[in-house]
């Protein structure tokens, strides 16, 4: 059945999800685009270098979180009823810690990279974003996913087939925004 | 560390109490250390590939800031790629796991695959240009819709087309390597077609900019 898709079924099948990851890019487009956020990336040398590290890493680490996650609900390893259970906490706790360790690594890169293009970059600035950004969206990222996981297999919901779309949109919205914060704590605290 | 939002509910339950049902191996994939040390690698060697499209970006930095509709396509562009390259590997990798897939041009799943994902491109890359028009002029650019559209269509079609051959190239390796291309290939795709995606959009601002 699934080959025999025509190229039709498979756009109509599509479309839905791509034209959600569409609105939900435009969001974070314009959150880039707004005076305020232009303002940060004049300020701040590095911020468009890091920005599509920072984007694909929450991808990747809540990402493979959901995945994980679905897996385990599939086999039976992790009960449909949110239980803080070993298992659940130690994907959890280690998600998180990527997420913080590799933000850490990409403010220490993109700073090498300024200095290796002769620009000038400040370390610990970047690394306060970062770490402001990493951990705000680690808060939003684990609230919705977990919630969509247990909430949506309750009433049926395939998990595989929600994470994808669900790491993309939210991740993509709050990941420029939580950007966006961690410039303003920055600049209050140095 | 609370776990975040809904998630904290739930907080206090004893954990240890069906210790016996588990077996070593289950556990051992489920382990702190485990993850963390298996995804930080993988992670920090995207994160360093990504300094490329990171540096692309920084050096278009006058042009970003002064026409915002540029800003507002990167996201779109960058994501619908990755959407994009994880569709057609998804779908490559079922019809290899049915045993239905040759790897030629001929073979009418594949062509029904890629004419899907260049229509996807078509629908989706239009939409941008128009949205990104009337955002920009929002935010203050002046960036007329004609340029913006041959920007996101042209560099967008070009994308898909890119995209269609490296999934496909995808898939092909992982199979040929014996990984199975459900776990190998989405990682791989996503993260080359957003490097690929800024090169392309970024070529073909500097062409018509």
């Amino acid at each position: 059945m699934v080959g025999q898709d025509s190229a039709v079924d498979v756009y109509r099948q599509a479309l839905p999800v791509i034209l959600v990851s569409l609105v939900a890019g435009l969001f974070a487009g314009t959150l880039l685009g707004t005076e305020t956020m232009r303002e940060g990336i004049r300020s701040v040398p590095g911020i468009l270098l890091l920005l599509p590290a920072f984007l694909a890493t929450r991808g990747g680490v809540y990402g493979s979180l959901g995945a994980r996650l679905s897996s385990g609900l599939h086999q039976g390893l992790i009960d449909p009823h949110f239980e803080w259970n070993d298992r659940l906490r130690n994907a959890v706790v280690a998600s998180f810690l990527n997420g913080m360790i590799v933000s850490v690594l990409i403010a220490v890169l993109a700073w090498g990279v300024l200095l290796v293009l002769g620009r000038s970059g400040n370390l610990l600035e970047l690394i306060i974003i970062l770490v402001v950004a990493a951990l705000l969206s680690a808060f939003a990222m684990l609230g919705v996913l977990l919630t969509v996981l247990f909430k949506g297999y309750r009433r049926g919901l395939d998990p595989d087939n929600v994470i994808g779309p669900v790491v993309t949109t939210v991740g993509d919205v709050f990941g420029v925004v939580f950007l966006l914060i961690g410039i303003e704590v920055a600049g209050v605290i140095l | 560390m609370s776990g975040g939002g809904d998630a904290s509910h739930g907080d206090r339950v004893p954990d240890d109490h069906h210790g016996e049902e588990r077996t070593e191996d289950l556990l051992a994939e489920w382990t702190v250390g485990g993850i963390v040390s298996t995804l930080v690698p993988l992670l920090v060697a995207m994160s360093i590939l990504q300094m490329v499209s990171g540096t692309v970006l920084e050096s278009f930095e006058e042009q970003l800031l002064q026409y915002p509709s540029l800003l507002v396509v990167v996201p779109v562009m960058i994501g619908t790629a990755g959407n994009l390259g994880s569709i057609m590997c998804a779908r490559l990798s079922t019809l290899l796991h049915l045993g239905t897939l040759e790897f030629t041009p001929a073979n009418p799943d594949i062509r029904a695959n890629v004419g899907a994902v260049i229509g996807l491109a078509a629908t989706v890359f239009v939409l941008l240009g128009i949205a990104s028009w009337m955002i920009g002029r929002l935010l203050g650019g002046s960036l007329g819709l004609g340029r913006i559209l041959v920007i996101t269509v042209v560099s967008g079609m070009l994308l898909s087309v890119w995209v269609v051959l490296v999934s496909t190239l995808a898939v092909y390796v992982s199979y040929q390597l014996g990984y199975d291309p459900d776990d190998t290939t989405i990682p791989v795709v996503t993260n080359v077609c957003d490097i690929t995606g800024v090169l392309i959009l970024f070529g073909v601002v500097a062409v018509v900019l």
